[in-house]
């Protein structure tokens, strides 16, 4: 293979990074919060469902791709609060309920949703990180969508936050030791309903990326797993918001290695190379397995890795 | 107010008819006590005697069925502890409440009830350097919670509550976790801002040589009933004690069989072999020990906590895996699975017993099943499991070791923190012992306990089994060992028979200058 042919891969691989990651930045940031609190919702793929649902229904009404973004926000919140609620009765396992929601989410998203397979709605619009290079290949693979920036300045936010406000210590504090957090005062099930609430409207907005730009369209095959796929991209980031965005980014690459090889005319091992993501998160749940760092990072009161 | 009038800062506490059952069980009956402002109570009473019930439910972790509260006289009402931290009541719980993911000063900053919304680390580490400097002990800061020592964490949950400014500190067995100097420091510091009427002090514990030094006055509890006290200026420990266990009878501690003279040395039993393992950091925590426990011996291990002990008995009970060596159990190479110390007739009674050696929310007849449940009689057919002789053999444990539940059907975690260790070491200690394994085994427990265990444990040594026994109470060690080791970071830096031995010379070495 020569040179070119390698700069044409790299950039279709950085390029898809860029473009596939963002649904995965926002729902594992939504997974990860939930989890700092100490409660898993294995419901995110039906919330991130239900977003491009809502997203894309309410762009094509208002035609603000916007207000779609954040109808879809809005709609995953509302998951997230019935989650959030439901597991505060005794007796209730998050890991179930989360199965429920996520069969609930996607039902919902396609009852609602058949009527939005047809028309095509506005998009969101794209920011052009290449254009200055006047290279038509380039300018096209470093597309990205201000969702992208949105979900990093999120990841830092919450980096922030976790370390240095009263808001990110009491999460951390609820998450590690409900005891503890009793013991001080603290109401575990209203920060873990909050947590859940807001990590739904995270996993919400990165279902209207999904809806709104890339793939840009709504239909039932939209997500592929995704919103499973990110709670073993929470568990390879070890609970870092920061590391859940360079994970993002990875999984994104993997990703479009099937087609980037496609593009310069490696055909074979397509449908190969389409798993790697799926085969790159196995990978991923064997090697954190027998990990002792990511055993020590997990918060304490998680029902997963209790 | 009180401050302007009287000048002292201290809380005075008083309880009138303190009541609070669970289910069927009274764990407070009628209960009333009263604590002078600036004086240092002590809390005394055997396991399950309800002292932790009662400092819970003046801390609003409970809310007591009848009773009321006074607060320097006058009624006070405390529905949560948070209600409680704002009456100036803090309290050190009988299990760390120190959250494990965080900064001893993250800790410190968001347990203030007026924590920042948003936290400015550099000027809330100046202000706790300047605290520190205020205090006559100290804690890491800067390191997260979990990796801190039990005497660290201790400390650090103390040095909480002065941060809180709190100005009655309830201590529940705050020194079960300490070695003795570190214990006289901290109490040392408290009795001194008590003689200053800076805070008053509510101390549970089991240990009669901390009432006697340190504390003012006195409350016995004994099945939930206040059965006395006063000042303890004015009672005897046998008064105390005998207050404490009522009409039981103590039964005699069993003494040591002497082997008779002459008789060719027992065969080794246990032997361990250059083990080495490291934690996650890939430090060293066993560094290469070496070890042998013949058959009718107790061979005792001091040393100060954190030494390496937890890892020698994580990796004897199997729950590390050791970078290199090997156990042998009469020579034969020990792997520690189940059928092993089935076979080998292997058992031991971790430490923290409730996290290391149960299943909290199972039953305790299950619990105390747990070495059985799948044999004859508990399972038929290899696969069939019977609940009845299950039930019957703990009730007959629970009568044997007087375990205080309500029913064999209880959950285990709902057990008094000394009565989930007596149902651990009912249930290792019932059948034939070839090797016995004990860390800390009265660790929290009151007197008649803790010479009823100490019993048992002599009784499996005279009767041939080898023992070892991990114990950061150096009186429990020379009291009971034929032969002291001590440990010393993660080696065993001393071994001398108990007889060729003194204390001066074991705590050379435990602080590690050989
Ligand atoms: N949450 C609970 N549910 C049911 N029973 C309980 C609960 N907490 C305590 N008990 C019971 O109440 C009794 C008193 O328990 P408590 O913890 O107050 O004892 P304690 O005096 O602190 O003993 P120890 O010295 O062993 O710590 C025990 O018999 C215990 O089994
Ligand atoms: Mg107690």
């Amino acid at each position: 293979m020569n040179d070119s042919l390698v700069v044409i891969v790299l950039l279709s691989l950085v390029g898809g990074a860029l473009r596939v990651s963002t649904p995965f930045i926002f729902v594992a940031l939504g997974e990860c919060l939930t989890e700092k609190s100490g409660r898993v919702n294995l419901g995110l793929e039906g919330t991130l469902v239900l977003g491009a649902m809502s997203a894309y229904a309410t762009s094509y009404h208002t035609g603000q791709p916007w207000l779609g973004v954040l109808a879809a926000g809005c709609a995953g919140a509302m998951l997230g609060a019935i989650h959030g609620f439901v597991c505060k009765l005794p007796r209730v396992n998050d890991v179930a309920i989360g199965i429920a929601m996520m069969l609930f989410g996607t039902g919902l998203a396609f009852f609602f949703g058949k009527a939005y397979i047809q028309p095509s709605a506005p998009r969101l619009g794209e920011i052009g990180l290449g254009d200055w290079t006047g290279d038509a290949k380039i300018a096209s693979a470093l597309q990205i969508n201000s969702l992208l920036l949105i979900g990093v300045a999120v990841a830092i936010v919450m980096w922030w936050a976790f370390a240095n406000t009263r808001w990110g210590l009491i999460l951390r504090m609820t998450g590690d030791s409900a005891p503890s957090a009793k013991a001080m005062g603290v109401s575990v099930d209203l920060v873990r309903f909050l947590a859940t609430t807001a990590g739904g409207f995270l996993a919400g907005v990165g279902g209207a990326f999904l809806s709104l730009y890339y793939p840009g369209s709504w239909n039932q095959g939209l997500s592929s797993g995704q919103g499973l796929m990110a709670v073993a991209l929470v568990i390879f980031a070890r609970w870092n918001p920061l590391r859940c965005v360079i994970a993002a980014l990875l999984f994104g690459a993997t990703g479009a290695i099937g087609p980037a090889l496609q593009s310069v005319g490696v055909t074979q091992g397509y449908y190969f190379f389409n798993a790697a993501p799926y085969i790159l998160t196995l990978l991923i749940m064997v090697g954190s397995a027998g990990s002792k760092r990511a055993a020590r990072d997990a918060p304490g009161e998680l029902s997963i890795t209790k | 107010m009180i401050e302007a009038r009287t000048g002292v800062r201290a809380l005075a506490l008083e309880t009138i008819g303190m009541t609070k059952t669970f289910g069927a069980l009274a764990a407070l009956d009628d209960v009333s006590l009263r604590v002078e402002p600036g004086s240092f109570h002590a809390l005394l009473g055997e396991n399950g005697a309800g002292k932790s019930t009662l400092v819970k439910c003046i801390m609003g972790f409970y809310q007591a069925e009848q009773g009321s509260l006074l607060l320097d006289g006058a009624q006070a009402v405390v529905r949560n502890p948070r209600d409680a931290r704002a009456l100036g009541l803090g309290m050190v719980y009988q299990h760390f409440t120190l959250v494990p993911c965080l900064t001893g000063a993250e800790n410190l900053v968001i347990s203030r009830a007026d924590a920042p919304a948003v936290i400015d680390w550099a000027k809330e580490k100046r202000a706790l350097s300047a605290f520190l400097d205020r205090m006559p002990f100290r804690a890491p800061l800067d390191a997260p919670v979990s990796q801190l020592a039990a005497g660290e964490k201790q400390k650090l949950e103390i040095l909480k509550l002065l941060y809180l400014d709190q100005r009655l500190l309830i201590l529940d067995e705050p020194t079960s976790v300490l070695t003795p100097q570190e214990a006289d420091e901290i109490l040392g510091l408290l009795k001194g801002m008590t003689d200053a009427k800076e805070i008053s002090v509510v101390m549970i514990t089991h240990k009669f040589r901390e009432v006697t030094a340190f504390a003012d006055s006195v409350t016995i509890l004994r099945r939930g009933r206040r059965v006395g006290g006063g000042l303890v200026a004015q009672m005897s420990t046998q008064e105390m004690g005998g207050l404490m266990i009522g009409d039981t009878q103590i039964s005699a501690r069993a003494a040591r069989a002497e082997r008779p003279p002459g008789s060719p040395p027992a065969e080794t039993v246990l032997e361990l072999a250059g083990l080495l393992a490291t934690d996650e950091e890939g430090i060293d925590v066993l560094d290469r020990v070496n070890l042998k426990v013949r058959a009718g011996e107790i061979v005792g291990i001091a040393g100060v906590s954190g030494n390496g002990q937890a890892p020698l008995v994580e990796a004897l009970s199997g729950q590390r895996t050791l970078r290199d060596g090997r156990i042998f159990i009469r020579q034969q190479a020990f792997e520690p699975t189940r059928d092993a110390y089935h076979r080998l007739k292997v058992f031991g009674l971790p430490e923290e017993p409730l996290k290391n050696a149960t299943v909290p929310h199972m039953t305790v007849a299950e619990n105390m099943a747990f070495r059985s449940f799948d044999r004859p009689p508990n399972t038929r057919f290899g696969w069939w499991l019977s609940p009845g002789p299950m039930r019957s053999k703990a009730r007959e444990l629970i009568a044997r070791y007087r375990v205080k539940t309500q029913s064999p059907e209880s959950a285990i975690g709902d057990l008094s923190g000394g009565n989930v260790q007596r149902a651990v070491l009912a249930r290792e200690l019932s059948g034939e012992v070839d090797v016995l394994i004990v860390a800390n085994p009265c660790f929290g427990l009151d007197f008649g306990s803790v010479s009823e265990i100490r019993s048992r444990i002599m009784e499996q040594r005279n009767s041939g089994a080898a023992v070892l026994l991990i114990s950061e109470d150096l009186d429990e060690i020379l009291e009971l060992s034929d032969k002291v080791a001590v440990m010393s970071q993660g080696r065993i830096a001393y071994v001398a028979p108990v007889g060729e031995t003194d204390r001066a010379t074991i705590g050379r070495h435990m602080a590690g200058h050989a």
